[in-house]
């Protein structure tokens, strides 16, 4: 008897199970993409790289154990004599040329490496966005004029990419004077190009699918076709183009600051500064150089391994 | 008046070339000159063979292409020469189904979303809410579950994504429904049940189908009228079972002799009319009739120099050829030079001699063309009033199989039969003389 009603109450809960089918919820690719990067060695590590940046970034000040500015043991490095102060239980990474702790200049210098960087990703990645879905939407829905204006933006955008990259924010740099927002205006605008092409010609292969002529038979407007149908099915690339231009950034603001270009005050740390500083004295203290470097180099790495990884997750070929 | 109505329809793709201003230097004749009419409930079914231009036509009416000339005119409007923004309204009424049914579902959106987008953009349904009870409804027509309702296009069949693909459609509550290529990306299995549901959804709520498929066996059970394109143009066109029964036009009985028969027997005496060489470029059709370069029954001068016009040819059987009474009467001679072959018979274009297996030395003499035709009674088919070789390549059972050309056969008929040969060469001569 009690087999029986168990049975009851097994169908009894099948029929409940296949009523509130409502519940089902399907899985987006976004989610699917974040599902299978969960599972990736190579995502978890960059994220792991780039959380510990990120939080060496937010409370790397606070963590630093002297001054960053502080020229306290100035008495005890002579750089004239090529005599430096190395690791010592004071200072993990020993001391730079004006006496100052580089532990704490590394630690700090973070915040400034991390915000040149994103902020000129961000310059690229929206301008460049901007850019390119004009053009992309032009190219795919604006008939004979659309395409004209699309071909007048990309010459313009292959100008720009003919130039190199590092003249052309140096040229940049030159002509706006020396701060701060000119470094992350001058690396952005060098990726400005790079994003723009990159949406257009994502754009251009899903403006020709068959979803899209099909949301045309069905008669929705041609700029809900390009922000529904042909965006967020173009966008991809440029998510991982951005993740990995992160690091190009980072890496081309302290080429900027190596060349004298970088951040006008010299007291405030930044990683790419401290590169240029510790270059006059290699030959003595070639340390002095490492950190920062290896600072970099870790940093570029996490953003590119998670750029590959979500390049990967994101490929629809993938999807099972 | 017919609800859908296509007068002259062509859609001319140029071709651009130029390093820095595209330069016209031609144009694809991708649909040249194409006149049909569609009746309400009805089911009209485009065949032809690949690049023949039926998808584009398909396209063309609703105005996905631009039509380069000639007018779509549905149910009193003219499609082709509305402006944009009434194109679109006009659109609600006028649906289609891809042949693609993953590639034409958006990856992103889920199937709400993809359902009610069409729905939002012409103003069905006053909210969201009620536009999910109105697709919950269509979804159980086309028989998916509503749950699948917050899932993605990737988790579903083949066939349930065409399900959606035609849910798609009728969300709008269009009159007519284009369907491109419906089944043909489908597995066999699921295609009959696709097939039957566009049959059911047509009963039940009154629609009208433009079909268009290369499968000449789908079409003939879901069609009421059949038109059949070569090349940019329509060469016939027919009630369903009238053109199964009889093709009039070169081209379509081509076209039904590849359709196998499901009775050994029959299919191995049935003959079957293979094409030689590839569909001509659309970019360069040939001039006058476009299928005389392939036709078996090919004439002198008017075929290539006039292009012949859809004619009725009784029973609303319409056909765009210059010799269809002729070929039906059996008047008009198979020019072998454009190239045609029998399964039963052979003949070949440089030739057309009969080869006889060796073994029936006898045959050849007794079939010896021309020269007596004494041995014709044995041929009392249409065939007979053709030139007597062509009849006895094509009809002659015995002489199955080898195909041959001059040369090999003069070589064996020199081993075989003095008498042969001699048939043969005069075989040569005759259709030339």
């Amino acid at each position: 008897m009690t087999i029986l009603t168990n049975k009851a109450d097994k169908i009894d809960r099948l029929a409940e199970l296949t009523q509130s089918t409502e519940s089902v919820s399907g899985s987006s690719l976004w989610r699917e993409a974040f599902r299978r990067m969960r599972s990736s060695k190579m995502a978890i590590i960059g994220a792991a790289i780039i959380a510990a940046f990120i939080l060496v970034a937010i409370v790397g000040p606070m963590l630093a154990p002297h001054g960053a500015t502080a020229q306290n043991w100035r008495s005890e490095v002579f750089p004239n004599q090529g005599k430096f102060v190395g690791m010592r239980g004071e200072n993990w990474f020993g001391l730079d040329h004006l006496g100052r702790d580089m532990f704490s200049r590394w630690l700090v210098g973070a915040r400034q490496t991390l915000l040149v960087g994103v902020v000129s990703m961000l310059i690229g990645l929206i301008v460049g966005a901007l850019v390119g879905v004009l053009s992309g939407a032009a190219a795919t829905l604006g008939g004979k004029a659309g395409q004209r204006v699309d071909t007048v933006i990309m010459r313009f955008t292959d100008i720009m990419l003919s130039l190199p990259s590092l003249l052309l924010a140096v040229s940049i740099a030159a002509v706006l004077g020396q701060s701060l927002t000119t470094v992350m205006i001058a690396v952005g605008v060098v990726q400005i190009p790079i994003f723009a092409r990159l949406l257009r010609g994502s754009m251009l292969v899903q403006g020709g699918a068959d979803y899209v002529l099909a949301a045309k038979a069905v008669g929705i407007r041609r700029k809900r076709i390009v922000l529904t149908q042909i965006l967020p099915n173009s966008l991809s690339p440029v998510i991982v183009q951005a993740t990995l231009s992160l690091a190009t950034a980072i890496i081309e603001a302290a080429a900027l600051s190596y060349l004298g270009l970088g951040n006008p005050d010299p007291a405030v740390p930044e990683w790419g500064v401290m590169l240029s500083q510790a270059q006059r004295f290699f030959d003595n203290e070639p340390m002095m150089a490492a950190y920062p470097a290896v600072g970099i180099i870790i940093t570029a790495l996490g953003f590119t391994l998670l750029g590959e990884a979500m390049r990967e997750a994101l490929d629809p070929k993938l999807r099972g | 008046m017919s609800l859908l109505e296509l007068d002259d329809v062509k859609v001319h793709f140029p071709v651009k070339k130029g390093l820095f201003f595209d330069r016209t230097v031609g144009h694809v004749y991708a649909v040249d000159g194409v006149s049909l009419s569609i009746e309400a409930g009805q089911t009209y079914g485009l065949v032809g063979e690949s690049g023949c231009g039926k998808t584009t036509l398909g396209r063309a009416v609703l105005r996905l292409n631009d039509i380069t000339d000639g007018g779509v005119v549905f149910d009193g409007t003219d499609l082709a020469k509305l402006p944009g923004e009434e194109m679109r309204a006009f659109r609600r009424r006028l649906q289609m189904v891809f042949q693609d049914p993953l590639g034409s579902l958006n990856p992103r959106q889920n199937i709400e979303s993809i359902l009610s987008e069409g729905m939002a953009a012409h103003g069905i349904g006053k909210d969201q809410t009620e536009r999910r009870e109105k697709i919950k409804d269509i979804l159980a027509k086309v028989g998916l579950p509503s749950n699948a309702l917050s899932r993605y296009p990737h988790e579903f069949s083949g066939g349930q994504r065409q399900r959606i693909g035609i849910a798609r459609a009728l969300v709008l509550e269009p009159d007519v429904i284009i369907c491109d290529e419906p089944v043909s990306a489908l597995d066999v299995s699921v295609q009959a049940q696709v097939i039957n549901l566009l049959e059911e959804l047509q009963e039940s709520l009154g629609l009208t189908y433009l079909v268009i498929a290369h499968d000449l066996a789908v079409v003939r059970h879901i069609s009421d009228v059949i038109g059949v394109m070569y090349l940019g143009g329509l060469v016939e066109e027919a009630p369903s079972d009238a053109l199964y029964a009889g093709p009039r036009h070169p081209y379509t009985k081509a076209l039904m002799s590849a359709v196998p028969v499901p009775d050994p027997e029959v299919e191995d005496r049935r003959e079957r009319i293979l094409l030689h060489g590839d569909l001509p470029s659309p970019a360069n059709p040939p001039a006058g009739c476009r299928f005389h370069t392939r036709c078996p029954w090919v004439q002198e001068t008017k075929c290539a120099t006039e292009r012949p016009p859809l004619l009725d040819t009784g029973d609303g059987h319409k056909v765009a050829c210059h010799f269809t009474a002729e070929i039906e009467a059996g008047t008009v001679k198979q020019t072998l030079a454009t190239g045609i072959e029998a399964v039963t018979g052979t003949e070949t274009v440089a030739a057309e001699a009969v080869e006889v297996s060796e073994g029936e030395t006898e045959a050849p003499a007794a079939d010896a063309p021309k020269k007596e035709p004494a041995t014709v009674p044995a041929q009392a088919d249409a065939n007979a009033k053709e030139k007597e070789t062509e009849a006895k390549a094509a009809e002659a059972e015995d002489t199955k199989k080898e195909t041959a050309d001059a040369t090999e056969t003069e070589a064996k008929a020199a081993d075989a039969a003095e008498e042969a040969s001699d048939a043969t060469k005069k075989a040569e001569g005759s259709p030339k003389a």
